[in-house]
């Protein structure tokens, strides 16, 4: 095999020990061996992206010496290249953005376990993304629970306490289904890798008595994982969570965390199911009903909230909602718009966490509404990129937002009247309503206020990041094809 | 003798003079309970915003929720018994079902050179996921040190006035207790020998890294609490936790990725399988077993002393 083959295997084993080693490294040190690292990472996932594309196939990768149904095994196509590819940009940019605010906020003598639990978390994610095992997949998820809770506690304040319990119970609840699901699946096929589960499953779909019970064990799995990344009923632990972490764990959390439960779950439809035995399931039109209803409700708080991190946090929820309405729409071209949605989702709500703390710094250290008049101007920088990711979240053009938009209105274009007047509804209604909060904001932060005549100062270590992400989001923006034409490869070497 | 008894029978005798006694600090009489409780609840509810919730709890809002909640917790019972009721049986209508675990049981033995076939399922066979799961723990504790380690942040927040008073780290101090003592000095070793047992047998019978471990780490708890922390901190600081932990965790992540590294690249990985039941057999998976029962010892104490005096080896 080709050396690029083992750089799955290097990421996670690479970040397993950084995390072990960041418990050991002094604060400061731990931050510049973080950023050094997830540089290397960036390197390693560009390799196996190019690699894959140049095959324009797939590979398995054993993990030891037992193969396919005995041992472990991880994968790596062109679809989960580019998720681990953006996953990294995202998280480096956050922790390079975000690590002034990290030394304020945490206390000195725990600034190396908070890098320690991110690049455990870094691990988690990769293994998320690269397995081939729902099993492992369990094992990584409950990695990624347990650092979420560590990153978002470790900033000592009572409301991230009482909001890392609220989440934790919740995520407890979620993995606890999950694992059920887990098991109900194996009873059933006797496998825990995906391959050798979906042939089995293919075989048992079309005996009449196993389909309810294939139906539950499917069902139970989705909840748990839906609870864990906040589809509509379940999004109320979102505004605590992320309103009053650090920036760097609020863009984590908020862009990538929830990113991979969902990524997972799709893996799980469509390689460990079988999209075809999926798609006789009643469980993609609740999907689609629960995310449209996630959309709203979602849009709906944002601009009831006074609050400028609380309402994006809502957002989350509804862009959480356009997702899971993608995957419920089907096809190929749904999951394409819906995996587009999470990488355009994953730029801008990393962007936007990670300005907002630049417009409180100029404003008092105030998140609200009121006190954040004339801040773009205070802070010009963070104003622009505030203002560029808001107008992406809307769906202007040029910006990546709209490009998802679109793709959501070409696959509601395949399905019969029902499903697509829904979904034009749902996003026009939704297009509107976030146009309304974001409006609203950037007249708010560019109106004139008297403190702007008082000169301020401020750092500009976050722009490389920033503009990294802006690049991001404009290259998704106005090359959608070249990323949505990837997608496709991936999903036709996925199943 | 006689005497002795005497004054037992009479109640004069001082057994328990080490042990602080629980009955010296009176309680608080029941009224005044109350009414500090009703207290504590009003200053709850004075604060405005909980205005929103009391308009809700007014409106009902507590009887919708029990409502729900029951209904759904029924519906999911119902839900499951009906699962599981159909689940196919075992193995007769699928023929897939039972092909990995006749893998493992016919030829566990002579693959993984492990009598135990679980610890050659889940340290060979299925050793990924026993990778994540072992630095599953090391995140836990991760996320206890950055709870519970006191730093400047709590310690300035007034935190260590309310919970680590002085009394009530007297009051549950037993290190003096003659009893404890003496059990501590005949239980610890052992404790600790039969935890090393179980650690290196893993391989030949039940047992293995997590329950020699955890055995072990009961073994240093019960030392901690007979003996004080002062004698465990001359021996067991934070810099040998961290330390014992980094080497076990590295020593297991590198050595499963050169496992996983040869055996993906069809390589031989020239680590001798040894004689099924002989102690050294099984190939990593002894070693494996020792780091992480390192982990699991070190965790536990770990966990003790941080939610016992918020803090490993002294401050």
């Amino acid at each position: 095999m080709e050396p690029v083959s083992s750089f799955p295997l290097f990421t996670i084993v690479f970040s397993l020990f950084s995390g072990v080693l960041c418990f050991l490294l002094r604060g400061r040190i731990a931050k510049h061996y973080t950023i050094v690292y997830e540089l290397v990472l960036i390197g390693m996932v560009t390799a196996v992206l190019l690699y894959t594309v140049k095959n324009g196939m797939a590979f398995t990768y054993t993990m030891g010496e037992f193969s396919a149904p005995w041992g472990n095994e991880i994968r790596a196509g062109v679809l989960e290249s580019v998720m681990a590819l953006l996953f990294m940009v995202v998280m480096f940019c956050s922790v390079a953005a975000g690590h002034r605010f990290v030394n304020m906020d945490i206390d000195e003598s725990k600034i190396n376990l908070y890098y320690a639990e991110l690049n455990l978390m870094t691990a988690a994610l990769m293994s998320i993304i690269w397995t081939n095992d729902i099993f492992s997949g369990y094992v990584f998820v409950e990695i990624l629970t347990l650092t979420s809770c560590g990153i978002l506690i470790v900033r000592e304040l009572g409301r991230t306490t009482l909001a890392a319990v609220r989440y934790m119970i919740l995520n407890l609840l979620g993995s606890g289904l999950f694992l059920l699901g887990v098991v109900l699946l194996y009873t059933m096929t006797g496998h825990l890798l995906m391959e050798p589960m979906q042939r089995t499953i293919a075989s048992l779909s079309w005996n009449p008595d196993v389909m309810p019970t294939l139906i539950m064990a499917v069902g139970i799995l989705t909840i748990g994982l839906s609870i864990k990344s906040g589809l509509f009923p379940f999004h109320y632990w979102m505004p605590d969570t992320y309103g009053w972490a650090t920036p760097t764990s609020a863009a984590i959390l908020s862009s990538l965390v929830s990113k991979a439960y969902i990524f997972l779950l799709f893996k799980i439809y469509y390689r460990a199911i079988g999209i075809n035995v999926f798609e006789r399931m009643p469980i993609r039109n609740i999907l689609l009903v629960l995310g449209i209803c996630g959309i709203i409700a979602g849009s709906w708080s944002a601009i009831r909230s006074n609050n400028i991190n609380r309402m994006v946090a809502f957002s989350s929820a509804a862009q959480i909602g356009y997702i899971y309405m993608g995957l419920g729409l089907g096809g190929i071209s749904g999951y394409t718009a819906a995996l587009f949605h999470i990488l355009v989702h994953a730029i801008t709500k990393s962007q936007l966490f990670l300005t907002t703390p630049h417009l409180a710094e100029v404003s008092g250290e105030s998140l609200l509404f009121k006190e954040l008049q004339g801040s773009g101007r205070r802070n010009r920088d963070a104003g622009v990129f505030f203002t560029i990711s808001a107008l992406s979240m809307i769906g202007i053009p040029i910006f990546a937002g709209f490009s998802s938009k679109l793709l959501f209105g070409q696959a509601a274009m395949g399905h019969g009247n029902k499903k697509l007047i829904l979904v034009m509804l749902a996003l026009a209604v939704s297009s509107m309503l976030n146009a309304l909060y974001f409006i609203r904001t950037v007249i708010r932060i560019y109106t004139d206020d008297p403190r702007n005549h008082v000169k301020t100062r401020h750092r500009p270590d976050y722009i490389p990041s920033m503009l990294v992400l802006t690049g991001c989001n404009l290259f998704l923006g106005l090359f959608s094809w070249v990323t949505a034409g990837l997608i496709q490869t991936g999903l036709s070497m996925f199943g | 003798m006689k005497e002795w008894f005497t004054r037992w029978l009479n109640g004069d005798l001082e057994l328990l003079e080490h042990v602080s006694d629980a009955s010296e600090i009176p309680d608080s009489p029941r009224e005044e309970l109350k009414t500090k409780r009703k207290e504590f609840r009003q200053r709850i509810y004075d604060r405005p915003d909980m205005d929103s919730i009391i308009r809700a709890e007014q409106k009902g809002f507590l009887a919708i929720y029990h409502t729900i909640a029951i209904i759904s917790c029924v519906v999911l019972i119902g839900v499951l018994l009906f699962t599981v009721a159909h689940l196919p049986r075992y193995g007769e209508e699928n023929p897939y079902t039972m092909e990995v675990v006749e893998r493992y049981v016919e030829h566990g033995v002579e693959e993984t050179g492990a009598v135990n076939i679980v610890a050659g399922m889940i340290l060979d066979y299925r050793a990924f996921d026993t990778l994540g799961e072992s630095h599953v723990l090391f995140t836990a504790l991760v996320c206890v040190m950055i709870l519970l380690k006191l730093d400047k942040k709590t310690i300035r927040g007034g935190y260590l006035d309310s919970y680590y008073t002085v009394k009530q780290d007297t009051y549950f101090d037993v290190s003096k207790d003659t009893i404890i003592r003496l059990a501590g000095t005949v239980l610890v070793p052992c404790i600790v020998l039969f935890g090393i047992y179980v650690l290196l047998n893993g391989q030949n019978g039940p047992g293995g890294g997590f329950s020699g471990g955890a055995i072990m780490g009961a073994a240093l708890i019960m030392f901690a609490t007979a003996f004080g922390f002062d004698r465990m901190d001359r021996v067991f600081t934070e810099k040998v936790l961290s330390l014992t932990v980094f080497f076990s965790l590295s020593f297991y992540c590198f050595a499963k990725g050169y496992v996983f590294f040869t055996g993906a690249n069809g390589l031989d990985n020239h680590i001798p399988k040894g004689i099924p039941g002989a102690i050294l057999s099984g190939g990593l998976i002894l070693p494996l077993d020792i780091a992480v029962g390192m982990v699991v010892a070190c965790t536990m104490y770990g966990f003790y002393s941080l939610f016992k005096r918020g803090s490993i080896g002294g401050a």
